[in-house]
């Protein structure tokens, strides 16, 4: 008889921030619930060394704009919902959303270009829609970002949004009007440990306490570089539970944007007969990059299709379950 | 655990006799410690020193074959538990179960399909690795029946799942010689199994009900017996469970020195599974953490598909991205007349943007730069790909020789560069492609 097998214990000296999206009524806000995510000390879903005591979160992506270049598959489930950004996100409270991450995507310069004001009255109709915490993208060109942000800020002051993205071009004025206005921000840089640090710091120079940032380390999608954002996330969280302050920002993850910009998700036309029944492929491809993200330590999945928020939601389940 | 090379010195005969070709034992010590030379060519070592050092050099996961031929599986060998302090090595086997209650027509079909299952993806030919033909009939005879069945209809490599040891050798009896992987020996069982493993030469799954300590004396005992290819099935099925059960295992044979837990692992994803959806997010799992077998019990290319692609992704090593040559490449027959476009030669991306050109139908020129493996915003960030190398390469690759334009087309996502391309590359026309690979067809039907 060889003595028994003695189990190995990693004592991590390290944990991820805990953060809460969205504000209620007590405090401040006029969300029904908030999440919060993070606070976990041991690596994704190992319980049995350590807590884990928040489940991560699954986000629902809407648009203020028709998105013209999603998948069909996409455009068929949500239909008409596409132009209007309050019903969508009511739809996407309706089927499981946690949170809803709202991209101001008709403020670009090079699309319709709608000004502050529209940003704004579109967040507020959001909020009115839904009494899940919202996160809220702007249009992805920095001075644009800037503009409808800081409105968005004044506008929603106290729901304690989470604003993004902030980036290095950028960072300054999105953080001071989360400063101002009792917001998050979402810190995102491109799949890389360094430069996912560097921002922090950046962002705490500015004083802007780091349980109110999320990081969002960028998506590569399954076929498309989800190695690389695999490995960037493990060795960010590994970081974090090492004791590296800078790297202990809760990950959100922009699954859904990544995935279905693939081939395989995207179209059915003129691809090989194995790739098989393209609903069902485009759906294992959104999910098969969100489980892989979070088994990488995920704290905030975004996904555009309610079928996949459906299977998330059980894989997350089934991940937590002793 | 790799002995250095003082570690190697102290076991050799410190003679300096040189007939091994190096000048002293220890400069002899340090190129073993280098795997630069192989120990044999030590005529005075003794017995001891040799099973010292084979013992100490024997990988702490052992490396299994399951079949033989082209087509075997190689598993374990792993060296790390997050691929990013190295790689990971052996990709795992995608096997697909097959009962032998089967009806035989449905049961051939299959076969048939599994075997003939195949896609490239960036070059690489993607398949599924193998079938798990299982006694559910509990008929040795229908059992051994479903193994001749599989002769002379695919060259997959087999695992043969049955409980009793009769059933088991009627099953090995038909595939004789071909290295399927025995499922499985159980405290019960396993001296039986253990012969069977030792006679036809076949690597053989031990399986515990949730105790590692058990899964180790039985392994033990099994290795006692003269097996060594063995296969863990740690008896855990559920996503939580899984996920724990192989973190230790991984953990205990890599920095727990734990011999007898040094070995692949088998998983069966479907076993837990409430429906084929979350069949197939447990395989995923299993791909990502430590699976070296793992036995789908369904399949559908729009499943097994993204489970290859995760496979290839997931063992792609950290450290070398797939590349492709740089260079001029032609698609459909270019012509002097003929577009030029420019990419870098990260795998994906050359395979990305030649599909579509090559979907497109129009003649294309494909000029490929050396960006060391890098994406093109990933190389453009990196300085791999800036307007330099893309004007060197236009020249090196003569590109001016082979058309009668002076029009590049660089892609979307670097279109800052065309400013500073126009001055490397004096009288040419700088054109900004797509963003995306996917919308290369449309931008070449209105090219001019």
């Amino acid at each position: 008889m060889t003595p028994a097998v003695q189990i190995p214990i990693e004592k991590w000296t390290g944990k991820v921030r805990e953060i809460t999206l969205g504000a209620t009524a007590a405090d401040g806000g006029t969300r029904a619930k908030t999440v919060t995510v993070g606070g976990e000390n041991t690596l994704p879903f190992l319980s049995f060394e350590g807590s884990i005591p928040h489940s991560p979160a699954v986000a629902l992506e809407i648009q203020d704009h028709y998105p013209n270049d999603w998948s069909p598959l996409l455009k068929e489930y949500w239909g008409d919902l596409l132009r209007d950004p309050a019903a969508w996100a009511r739809k996407a409270e309706e089927v499981g959303a946690d949170i809803i991450v709202l991209k101001l995507i008709s403020a670009h310069p090079e699309g319709d270009n709608t000004d502050a004001a529209h940003a704004a009255a579109t967040v507020k109709a959001v909020l009115g829609a839904t009494g899940l915490p919202l996160v809220v993208l702007g249009p992805g060109q920095a001075d644009k970002d800037n503009e409808v942000l800081v409105a968005v800020a004044e506008a929603a002051k106290g729901e304690r949004l989470a604003l993004g993205n902030c980036e290095d071009k950028n960072y300054r004025t999105v953080v001071a009007a989360a400063l101002a206005h009792g917001h998050l921000v979402v810190a995102k840089t491109p799949i890389d440990v360094n430069l996912a640090k560097q921002l922090n710091i950046l962002i705490t120079d500015m004083r802007l306490d780091l349980d109110r940032v999320l990081m969002d380390p960028t998506t590569g999608a399954l076929g498309y570089g989800l190695e690389y954002s695999y490995s960037v996330m493990e060795r960010l969280r590994i970081a974090a539970l090492t004791g590296d302050s800078m790297t202990q920002q809760p990950l959100i993850c922009t699954v859904g944007e990544e995935a279905w910009r693939a081939k395989e998700s995207k179209v059915n036309t003129g691809v090989p007969a194995a790739w098989g029944d393209w609903k069902k492929r485009g759906i294992h491809w959104e999910v098969l990059t969100a489980s892989t993200q979070l088994l990488a330590g995920a704290n905030i999945v975004v996904l555009r299709h309610p079928d996949s928020v459906a299977r998330i939601k059980q894989t997350i389940a089934s991940l937590m379950a002793e | 655990m790799a002995l250095s090379g003082l570690d190697i010195y102290k076991l050799l005969p410190k003679t300096n006799c040189k007939e091994c070709g190096q000048p002293t034992c220890l400069a002899f010590a340090m190129k073993l410690a280098q795997k630069q030379a192989e120990l044999s060519a030590c005529p005075y070592v003794s017995e001891q020193s040799k099973a010292a050092l084979a013992a100490a050099s024997a990988p702490p996961i052992r490396l299994v074959a399951i079949g033989t031929g082209e087509k075997k599986v190689e598993v374990g060998n792993e060296t790390v538990l997050f691929r990013h302090e190295k790689t990971f090595f052996h990709a795992p086997g995608i096997f697909v179960r097959l009962k032998d209650t089967l009806p035989a027509a449905e049961a051939d079909a299959l076969v048939e399909q599994l075997h003939n299952y195949g896609v490239e993806r960036v070059g690489i030919k993607l398949h599924v690795h193998g079938v798990a033909i299982e006694n559910a009939s509990g008929d040795a005879a229908q059992f051994a029946a479903r193994v001749a069945a599989m002769q002379g209809k695919t060259d997959l490599p087999l695992m043969l799942m049955a409980a009793g040891a009769a059933a088991m050798e009627a099953g090995l009896e038909k595939a004789a010689g071909a290295a399927p992987l025995i499922y499985s020996a159980t405290a019960e069982n396993w001296v039986e199994m253990a012969a069977l493993a030792s006679k036809y030469k076949a690597p053989l799954v031990v399986r515990a009900q949730g105790d590692l300590s058990a899964l180790a004396n039985l392994t033990e005992q099994i290795k006692a017996a003269g097996v060594e290819d063995m296969v863990l099935d740690p008896g855990v099925r559920t996503s939580h469970g899984t996920l724990v059960v192989l973190t230790q295992l991984r953990r205990l044979a890599l920095k727990g020195g734990v011999r007898a837990l040094g070995y692949p692992i088998v998983t069966f994803p479907g076993e837990d599974a409430e429906s084929v959806e979350e069949e197939i997010t447990r395989a995923a799992q299993h791909i990502a953490k430590y699976a070296g077998i793992i036995v789908l019990d369904h399949f559908e290319p729009a499943n097994v598909y993204p489970l290859l692609t995760l496979r290839q992704n997931i063992y792609t090593d950290p450290q070398k991205p797939i590349q492709v040559s740089p260079g001029l490449y032609e698609i459909s027959g270019p012509q002097p007349e003929s577009p030029v476009l420019v990419t870098t030669n990260f795998s994906l991306t050359y395979f990305s943007v030649a599909g579509e050109v090559e979907g497109s139908g129009k003649p294309t020129w494909l000029l490929i730069v050396d960006s060391e493996g890098m994406s093109v915003l990933t190389g453009w960030a990196a300085g791999k790909f800036d307007a330099a190398k893309i004007a060197k390469s236009v020249n090196q690759f003569g590109v001016p020789g082979k058309i009668n334009h002076k029009k590049l087309v660089i892609p979307g996502l670097v279109a800052g560069l065309s400013g500073e391309l126009e001055e490397e590359l004096p009288g040419w026309e700088i054109r900004v492609g797509p963003r995306e690979a996917i919308d290369i067809p449309t931008y070449l039907k209105t090219w001019s």
